[in-house]
């Protein structure tokens, strides 16, 4: 009998997860796709357009372009899921009955969750580069600033990319170097953590490197508003950091219509999700892959192509009236870009944080540890994504298990509980 | 881990004082433990927020951080900074003697 699988969502966890899907189930087996637009962003590269080293229109290409033959893509917008009827009601009233639902609508932009933030000032000193239009104004802004404060405030956790505003620091230096102005700027990282990032070894060595650069950390700040108008940043325990140009990671949620879905998702729009099998905790045959679930997982990309592996094997035994086995071991890969050609790599999971060593063996990228070749890697990343991971297409040496070949796991220190981030 | 006596009994905290078994608790201890950090009296609304803690940790596991905090109990996040300074959900969860809110990487 044919049945049914919805994909919510045709970002990078969802065309992923349908690709592969259509891979494993049967071809009367049918696979939909639903998205508000066609406009699929390589989110990676927003990080370098504010500094002139992407341009904003070739980062994206159509979503119904990455999907195999046999995946249907509808376009409109989500009203709900009706959990108990197993059925997904479009914007426009029409219903899709489903065997199978992904949700796969990641995460979105709360700007508004913060008093100011876009106010007085948005889009002229105060921006934000988590947006396409928002990083080609802020690289408008950049190119025709002079010196003074720039501060990067990431508001509060979870956002995609937790490296990304350290990343824009380093880019930044190199930026202002360039251009011959650093000296007369100050760059200041403003977050909510008690250090730069979340998990200890790491901290050591990006704290290390933003010291190296000259870039000011703020810690435990909970920002409560942003004052475009007078410059300056104001927290919950009113605590003031002035800027001339403020860069914000605003408050991430999850998709509009978990909201309207009853049952379905928490207060901030994020599926309560099984950390092993990757269902939702509401019920068995609702799936949740990347930036979506509620998971302590980064959100970011490689964390949806580890989990589409677990998953495409959970909805296939799900399918065949068996219970799903596979489980996700919450590993992340990430490059973090350091500025002036060079790049740190970074591999980890639920159980085992970022060491030093090589990856994906003994005989590999350098992790933890600066280097022109890592660099190249976050270039060439680009291309896989497009031809491999979006394909669903498994990447030689990297599985979705975490490797520990390779690593020098002596130096591991277990993050006991996360300090600083949840308040 | 330590032992520690709140109300009269003997209780497991963490190392960072929080509730090794939220069975444990009970509200006797809650003024105790809110005094210990810099709060003198816990007032009507202090215990809105603590049996809402409670509550969270029941019905789904695991406590609240601080926005969905604000979201679900409808108290705003400023007047929770005011109830509980420097980080609301940890002290919340804390005096509610529930182990500390999870975040994310």
């Amino acid at each position: 009998m044919a049945r049914r699988v919805l994909v919510l969502g045709g970002g990078t966890g969802g065309t992923l997860a349908a690709n592969r899907l259509r891979r494993v189930l049967g071809p009367r087996d049918e696979i939909t796709v639903v998205d508000a637009d066609d406009r699929h962003l390589y989110q990676p590269g927003l990080l370098f357009v504010p500094f002139g080293l992407a341009s904003p229109s070739r980062l994206v290409r159509s979503r119904a372009a990455q999907l195999r033959p046999g995946v249907t893509f509808v376009e409109s917008a989500v009203d709900r899921v009706d959990l108990d009827a197993d059925t997904v009601v479009l914007a426009d009233g029409t219903t899709m009955s489903y065997d199978v639902l992904v949700v796969a609508s990641g995460s979105r932009l709360l700007p508004d969750e913060t008093e100011g933030l876009t106010g007085a000032g948005w889009g002229r000193r105060v921006h934000t580069f988590y947006t396409l239009g928002g990083a080609a104004v802020l690289g408008g802004a950049l190119a025709t600033f002079e010196g003074g404060r720039i501060v990067v405030n990431l508001v509060d956790l979870p956002v995609k990319c937790p490296v990304a505003p350290l990343e824009f620091c380093f880019l930044a230096d190199w930026y202002l170097r360039r251009r011959g102005i650093r000296a007369r700027t100050q760059l200041t990282l403003v977050t909510p953590l008690d250090g730069a990032f979340t998990k200890p070894g790491c901290n050591r060595m990006l704290s290390g490197l933003l010291g190296d650069k000259g870039v000011e950390v703020v810690t435990e700040f909970a920002t409560a508003a942003v004052d475009g108008e007078q410059g300056r940043l104001v927290s919950y325990d009113e605590r003031t950091v002035p800027f001339d140009t403020a860069v914000m990671v605003p408050v991430h949620g999850g998709a509009a219509y978990v909201g309207r879905s009853p049952g379905l998702g928490d207060p901030m729009g994020f599926v309560p999700t099984d950390p092993g099998t990757l269902q939702a905790k509401a019920k068995p045959n609702v799936f949740v892959i990347g930036d979506a679930t509620d998971l302590r997982a980064s959100k970011a990309g490689s964390v949806a192509h580890f989990e589409g592996e677990v998953l495409v094997h959970n909805v296939r035994r799900l399918l065949a009236g068996q219970e799903p086995d596979a489980r996700f071991d919450g590993h992340t890969n990430c490059f973090i870009e350091t500025g002036f050609g060079r790049a740190l790599l970074i591999d980890f999971n639920d159980a085992l944080d970022p060491v030093p060593g090589r990856f994906p063996g003994p005989v590999g990228l350098p992790l933890l540890k600066e280097s022109r070749l890592n660099h190249l890697g976050k270039l060439a990343f680009e291309q896989l994504y497009w031809h491999a991971i979006l394909p669903g297409r498994d990447i030689p040496f990297i599985e979705s298990a975490m490797p520990a070949a390779g690593k020098r796991c002596d130096t591991t220190e277990r993050t006991p509980e996360l300090v600083g981030g949840p308040r | 881990m330590t032992t520690t006596t709140l109300a009269g009994a003997e209780v497991a905290l963490d190392d960072e004082g929080f509730f090794c078994d939220p069975h444990q608790w009970s509200e006797a201890m809650a003024a105790e433990i809110a005094a210990g950090e810099g709060i003198t009296s816990l007032t009507e609304r202090h215990w809105q927020v603590i049996t809402f803690m409670r509550h969270e940790y029941e019905e789904k596991g695991a406590a609240p951080n601080v926005r969905a905090l604000s979201k679900a109990s409808g108290v705003p996040i400023k007047e929770l900074y005011q109830l509980f300074p420097k980080g609301p959900a940890k002290l919340a969860a804390k005096i509610a003697g529930v182990p500390k809110p999870h975040g994310c990487i």
